[in-house]
């Protein structure tokens, strides 16, 4: 018999009758009365300066109400405060084919999108800059001023333990290098805003966000509107994946065209707007060098990272600590060392996509233990498990690890999967690969310096035994509003079901930081579970009063209070919140959380990494490589995931499965790639999402490590089971082709190249991927002198 | 230039003034108010504006109305009957099926048209059926497993579909902790 009457039980999420009728109401489908629809003019070119904006042709035009361009909100802003290089809309200078620069209301959409055509910008072209080796090297091109060298954003080193000695005591040092190509969310649903600006003076912004909390910061700063005077809701995000965590252009020009024009007025951004938007995974170079003892036990590892952060900060400076942070936290390393170096180039703004800057490190250093345990003969799980960063322990870089549930994992998918017994026995085409992970329950510290808790929630109990939940949370898919019911219902012996959710609403709820980095269930669900806590405590006094029962002997389960001893013995839990509010007065309690302190170093760059727990998984992949068509088939992926506790499994398996989904897109096909600063797949027809005919049989095995400090034990599931999918399915093409993939993706023209078959001329290769920053390919002046080339003809080809 | 045109949806007929050049998933969710119906992507891509005419699912995002004629228009709020919701809804709530519930309107109107043909469709079928429909969170796994359940539970006695007032939560036979 459980412990619980909630937990753990596989209930329908309580926001999930909404979803299935057709009653949910997204951003894009309110239209209030007298709404105004704006749309947004996009740069065309990658990288020129705004010469002249002439608004009057299309403020002239019927049914156009307003106009707003980059000089009626020149205020920076951007999500990290320390980085702020973005405004609303473009000023003076745009960076990337695609960044706003003036948005229009009008009566209906048709008379917004003629007028985006009667808008006249001047530009004047400045020389673009496009890969990580031109932004290293061209100091006579800056995107932006402020880069003290070339056009680096920021570059950070860090060192801890004696790297030298490691390597001097290594018995075999393997150095590597891999590229991780870009790619992009993609939620299905594409951001929206509404914003209404009422008479008395108050701005409410219904907007798919993740992060309310610090859009409403943002907003104060851009519009010079206080924070008392403005309202952020969340309206159920249709996906967001990291997409929709930025401020972003479209919610501010919303803004201020209905404080212009004292109307509601929305933004939708359309399919190929989103892929402009982008924020997505950052293409990363890396260089990964390991040593290792002669039975596989590490000695040291120096590994570094060079990020294309495309043409803003975004979450960059996060992104490229995270690059380094966490591989510490899944095999003992003794010694190590991380630079990282992030530029800008002129592309939409790389950001977070789930994973967050770990799953580009995680595929190059799995790979490469890979590549270990076949150089020294090592069965790559028993080797894992062998080498395994224990429970309770600290990393070399100061991070404090609670539970771990690696090496259950693991054991898990050998059961699963046979792994160990097949691995090289599967004949040529076939292959299985395996590969580790971990993420954590959310980051150690908020966005912004302060001491305030990182989430609150508050709880009301009415006379009739209702009860509503109030937190900041955005619910993006998540399961956050079922989450919420979830830990008050079993905190308070009632129902999810039983439970109102308020959720994402910063003038009706406590502050929550927001949907990412995985920190909700175990952040917001401390928040509610502390405030359910104080709540329950006076329903048992006012209960124990009643029933001349003992409080310690209490319990609630199912709408009641009643006797451990004697379960006969109740009170109704609408009875006892009568008897609770004729006690005690009226039935509200707020809860909060914050981490614990000491969890992570104190040393400059330690602020990245640190979690109150991290989550861990592995995963195994089988694969089937067509040796004529290059196709990469992959038939299954077995993803074995520690959550601490599974609060409802049902949900946590779909974390898993939409995980495993969205990792394998990412490694055979998905990339967010130009030519000459003009996306080559702006829509859902060219970047191809993965169908129900292309996904694997995905299957997910939860891990229970009962972590001591999360939510009746929970930790993260949202984003730490994709990571290892990634380099699992690399590892298993190995093992099918007996070729190593260190860049991603793995698409059938780099297999027939691997394979000799690409053209006449072909030799096999025992290895795709880059073998230093330039790739050996060619210098990027070479590369500057082609796509000039390249971008001249296309004018030419425009303009006849 | 404005146009009147009449449409059968959900069992009722509509009369509204539309432009005739917008698409059968504009005037659903502008001029009626349906807005259960998402748009994803306008081009066909996607398929989250999925709807049944006649039966069978179409892109309303590249349906012009006027070429529908009297074909009756069945929208996710026509699949519930009064308070019994379909089989599907509840296989879905029950599965997980839905997440961000974005592409579950246009899942769900897919998976009705191949049940409707289709009473026990194998694991091929349906992945094939919802082809075009994409989604972008589940790894369509526990859409599977919702479309299985409610085929089996189609035309089952005793397998009435639930209230929809969160009845799945039941406490009968629950044991206390």
């Amino acid at each position: 018999m459980s412990e619980f009457s909630v937990i753990g039980r596989r209930l329908p999420k309580v926001n999930s009758w909404a979803h299935l009728t057709g009653e949910a109401r997204y951003a894009d489908d309110l239209f209030p009365p007298r709404m105004l629809y704006g749309r947004l003019l996009r740069s065309t070119r990658p990288h020129a300066r705004i010469k002249r904006i002439d608004v009057s042709r299309a403020l002239a035009h019927p049914g156009v109400v307003a106009i707003v361009t980059g000089a009626d909100m020149p205020e920076k802003m951007g999500i990290m405060p320390s980085t702020q290089d973005e405004t609303a809309l473009a000023v003076d200078k745009v960076r990337y084919v695609g960044e706003p620069v003036a948005g229009v209301a009008a009566v209906d959409e048709d008379t917004a999108f003629e007028a985006l055509e009667l808008i006249d910008v001047e530009y004047e072209d400045l020389e673009p800059v496009f890969t990580i080796e031109e932004a290293l090297e061209r100091e006579d091109v800056k995107i932006h001023q402020t880069s003290k060298r070339a056009n680096v954003f920021k570059e950070v080193h860090l060192s801890f333990g004696d790297l030298d000695g490691g390597f001097a005591a290594a018995d075999h040092v393997r150095d590597d290098w891999f590229f991780f190509e870009g790619n992009t969310h993609a939620p299905i649903e594409s951001h929206s805003a509404v914003a209404s600006y009422g008479p008395d003076d108050k701005l409410t912004l219904w907007t798919a966000t993740q992060v309310p909390h610090y859009l409403h910061r943002e907003l104060e700063k851009v519009l010079g509107l206080p924070r008392s005077r403005i309202r952020v809701i969340a309206t159920p995000n249709g996906g967001a994946f990291g997409g929709k965590s930025d401020p972003f252009g479209h919610e501010f020009a919303a803004a201020l065209l209905s404080m212009r024009t004292r109307r509601p007025v929305k933004i939708t951004l359309d399919r190929e707007e989103v892929f402009y938007a982008h924020r997505g995974r950052h293409p990363v170079k890396m260089r990964i060098r390991t040593g290792v003892k002669k039975d596989g036990e590490i000695t040291a590892v120096h590994y570094q990272s060079w990020l294309d952060g495309g043409a803003y900060a975004s979450y960059g400076i996060a992104t490229t600590y995270y690059t380094g942070a966490l591989l510490t936290v899944t095999y003992r390393i003794p010694a190590y060392k991380f630079d990282g170096v992030r530029v800008y180039t002129n592309k939409p703004p790389c950001g977070p996509k789930r994973g967050h800057g770990t799953t580009q490190p995680r595929y190059g250093f799995e790979c490469q233990l890979d590549k270990i345990a076949e150089d020294l003969r090592l069965d790559p799980l028993d080797y894992r498990k062998r080498i395994l960063q224990p429970a309770n322990s600290r990393t070399v870089n100061e991070l404090r690890i609670t539970s771990m549930g690696l090496g259950d994992c693991l054991d898990a998918l050998q059961r699963a999967t046979r792994y160990s017994e097949r691995r090289g026995q599967l004949g040529r085409g076939k292959g299985v690969g395996l590969a580790g992970s971990a993420y954590i329950s959310g980051a150690g510290l908020p966005i912004y310096w302060n001491e305030m808790p990182h989430s609150g929630a508050e709880i009301r109990i009415d006379r009739g035994g209702g009860v509503t939940v109030m937190c900041g949370t955005s619910e993006i898919g998540q399961g956050s509003d079922n989450m919420l019911a979830s830990v008050a219902a079993e905190a308070l012996g009632i129902l999810p079901s039983d439970v109102h959710v308020v959720s994402g609403d910063t003038s009706l709820a406590p502050v929550d930081l927001g949907s990412y980095s995985s920190r909700v269930t175990f952040m917001a669900g401390n928040a509610v579970k502390d405030a359910a806590m104080k709540l329950r405590a006076l329903l048992f006094a006012a209960a124990s009063e009643k029933l001349e029962v003992p409080k310690k002997r209490l319990l609630a389960a199912y709408r009641r209070i009643y006797d451990r001893d004697d379960p006969e013995k109740f009170v109704l839990f609408a009875d006892a919140a009568v008897l609770a509010e004729s006690k005690h007065g009226t039935l509200v309690a707020a809860g909060s959380y914050q981490p614990p302190k000491g969890i992570g170093g104190t040393f400059k760059g330690a602020g990245v990494g640190p979690t109150p727990a991290y989550s861990y998984q592995a995963a195994v992949a089988e694969v089937s490589v067509d040796l004529e068509t290059g196709t990469l088939t992959v038939d299954k992926v077995t993803t074995a995931h520690d959550c601490g506790r599974a609060l409802n499994p049902a949900n946590v398996e779909g974390q898993i499965e939409g995980s495993a989904y969205m990792g394998y897109g990412e490694i055979i096909a998905e990339e967010q790639v130009f030519r000459g600063g003009l996306h080559k797949k702006p829509s859902l027809l060219e970047y191809k999402l993965p169908t129900s005919l292309d996904t694997p049989v995905l299957e997910a095995i939860v891990v229970e490590s009962v972590d001591a400090e999360g939510p009746f034990g929970a930790k993260e599931a949202g984003e730490g089971p994709l990571n290892p999918v990634i380099p699992a399915i690399a590892n298993a093409v190995y093992d099918a082709i007996g070729v190593r993939f260190d860049e991603t993706p793995i698409t059938p023209e780099k297999i027939l190249d691997a394979l000799g078959k690409r053209d006449r001329r072909g030799q096999p290769k025992s290895r795709i991927g880059p073998d230093g920053l330039n790739g050996g390919k060619s210098d990027p002046k070479n590369a500057l002198r082609r796509l000039t080339a390249s971008t001249a003809a296309r004018e030419r080809k425009r303009m006849s | 230039m404005k146009e009147l045109i009449t449409l059968r949806v959900n069992g009722e007929p509509r009369t509204v003034a539309a432009d005739p050049h917008h698409t059968l998933l504009e005037v659903l969710r502008e001029e009626l108010g349906l807005t259960g119906t998402k748009h994803g992507c306008e081009l066909g891509e996607c398929g989250a504006c999925t709807v049944l005419v006649g039966g069978a699912p179409v892109l309303s995002c590249l349906t012009l109305p006027a070429l529908i004629g009297g074909a009756e228009v069945t929208t996710v709020e026509g699949l519930a009957t009064g308070e019994k919701l379909h089989p599907l809804q509840v296989a879905f709530a029950e599965e997980g099926a839905a997440q961000c519930g974005y592409c579950t309107p246009g899942m769900l109107m897919t998976a009705k048209a191949l049940l409707d043909s289709t009473p026990r469709p194998t694991r091929e079928q349906i992945a094939q059926a919802i082809s075009g429909n994409l989604c972008r969170c589940t790894g369509y796994t526990a859409i599977y497993e919702a479309i299985e359940k409610a085929a089996s539970r189609n035309g089952v006695a005793g397998a009435e579909p639930v209230r929809r007032a969160g009845g799945a939560n039941s406490i009968t036979g629950a044991k206390l902790p």
